[in-house]
């Protein structure tokens, strides 16, 4: 019982902020707003595998 | 329209005379969806970008997440909030989410930006519009399952936020009962409903060509209805009757297909 609650708290942290004036951000989604942008961007870059084998 | 046999089957595909309802609800997917469309073994060349993988990347996360929250839920929170292994389960499918949600968001920035919602799909669109709010709906009671000071915080924010609009009574955050139903059974249903039905228009409407081909590619002239609609039964009739006018649409073997004449 003691265990599920110290688990349970353990997962609860403030978590780290960016800020520039007056716009402030939390690391994680900070973090997955950029993966987004560099995965559109290489969507659109990278060529597609085995693209040459059939036209 | 091509009036084939089905091999096997029996019954041609487009039987004029189905009189009850199942028949002409047959005839009617049979005509909207025919099976070489539902699992083409071929795709445009343009489908050989990276920009149309993130659909399915949607789906093998959400396949995951469907996967890990059945482990879960069949163990029950003794087991994933105390054991590594409980643990472990219940964090891939936290990170499923995660990718799930990355992999949503790219695809609907790709389909904008190619504008894919030309020619006839705005049903695709607005499906892949409700299958996100669905999802963030799934993904924030799953988060109050969590039964921890997080999911504290967001349930007495989130109640406040649910009772202005006037659905607190129905969707109520503080039952933890009500939430588990919602988050392993309607959600997940919901969602799943949305997106098979996202994925079957995608299927019905083949795959958007890109932006230059818009003037040029056979598919998206096809698709536009009037002149396809109007073309066809007229084609089809005329050999019969006008045999002054061959010269006019050439009477070869695949004539009832306009796709070879243009251009
Ligand atoms: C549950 C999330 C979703 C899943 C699993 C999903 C899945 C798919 C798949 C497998 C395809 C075909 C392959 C591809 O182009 O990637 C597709 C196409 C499409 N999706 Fe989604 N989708 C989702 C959400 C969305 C959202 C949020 C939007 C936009 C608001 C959207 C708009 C479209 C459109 C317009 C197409 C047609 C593209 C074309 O015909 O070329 N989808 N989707």
């Amino acid at each position: 019982m003691t265990g599920w609650l110290v688990a349970s708290v353990g997962m609860v942290g403030d978590g780290t902020y960016f800020g520039w004036d007056g716009f402030t951000i939390q690391s994680g989604n900070l973090i997955v707003i950029v993966v987004m942008i560099i995965l559109f961007i290489l969507a659109l870059v990278l060529p597609f595998p085995g693209g040459k084998r059939r036209k | 329209m091509t009036a084939q046999a089905t091999p096997g089957q029996g019954a041609p595909v487009d039987e004029a005379d189905a009189h009850t309802l199942t028949g002409r609800a047959r005839r009617w997917l049979l005509r909207k969806l025919p099976p070489d469309k539902l699992l083409p073994e071929d795709q445009p060349s343009y489908v050989m970008s990276w920009a149309y993988v993130f659909g399915m990347g949607a789906i093998a996360s959400l396949l995951w997440i469907i996967i890990s929250g059945i482990v879960l839920g069949l163990n029950g929170p003794q087991w994933y909030h105390v054991s590594s292994l409980g643990s472990f389960v219940n964090s891939t499918h936290l990170w499923s989410v995660e990718l799930f949600f990355i992999f949503m968001v790219v695809h609907l920035w790709l389909k904008f930006w190619m504008a894919a919602w030309r020619g006839g799909r705005a049903l695709t669109w607005i499906t892949g519009v409700i299958s996100f709010v669905v999802s963030i709906v799934a993904a924030f009671t799953g988060y109050l399952l969590q039964t921890n000071f997080d999911s504290q915080w967001i349930a007495f924010e989130a109640k406040d936020a649910l009772n202005a609009v006037g659905v607190g009574a129905w969707f109520n955050v503080a039952n933890l009962g009500q939430l588990f139903t919602w988050h392993v059974t309607l959600l997940p249903l919901a969602v799943g409903a949305v997106v098979v039905l996202h994925v079957l228009l995608v299927r019905v409407h083949g795959v958007a060509p890109p932006l230059e081909a818009a003037e040029s590619d056979a598919q998206l002239l096809h698709s536009r209805p009037e002149p396809a609609e109007a073309a066809e039964p007229a084609e089809a009739a005329e050999p019969a009757e006008v045999p002054a006018s061959a010269e006019s649409s050439g009477t070869q073997p695949s004539g009832i297909e306009p796709r070879g004449a243009a251009q």
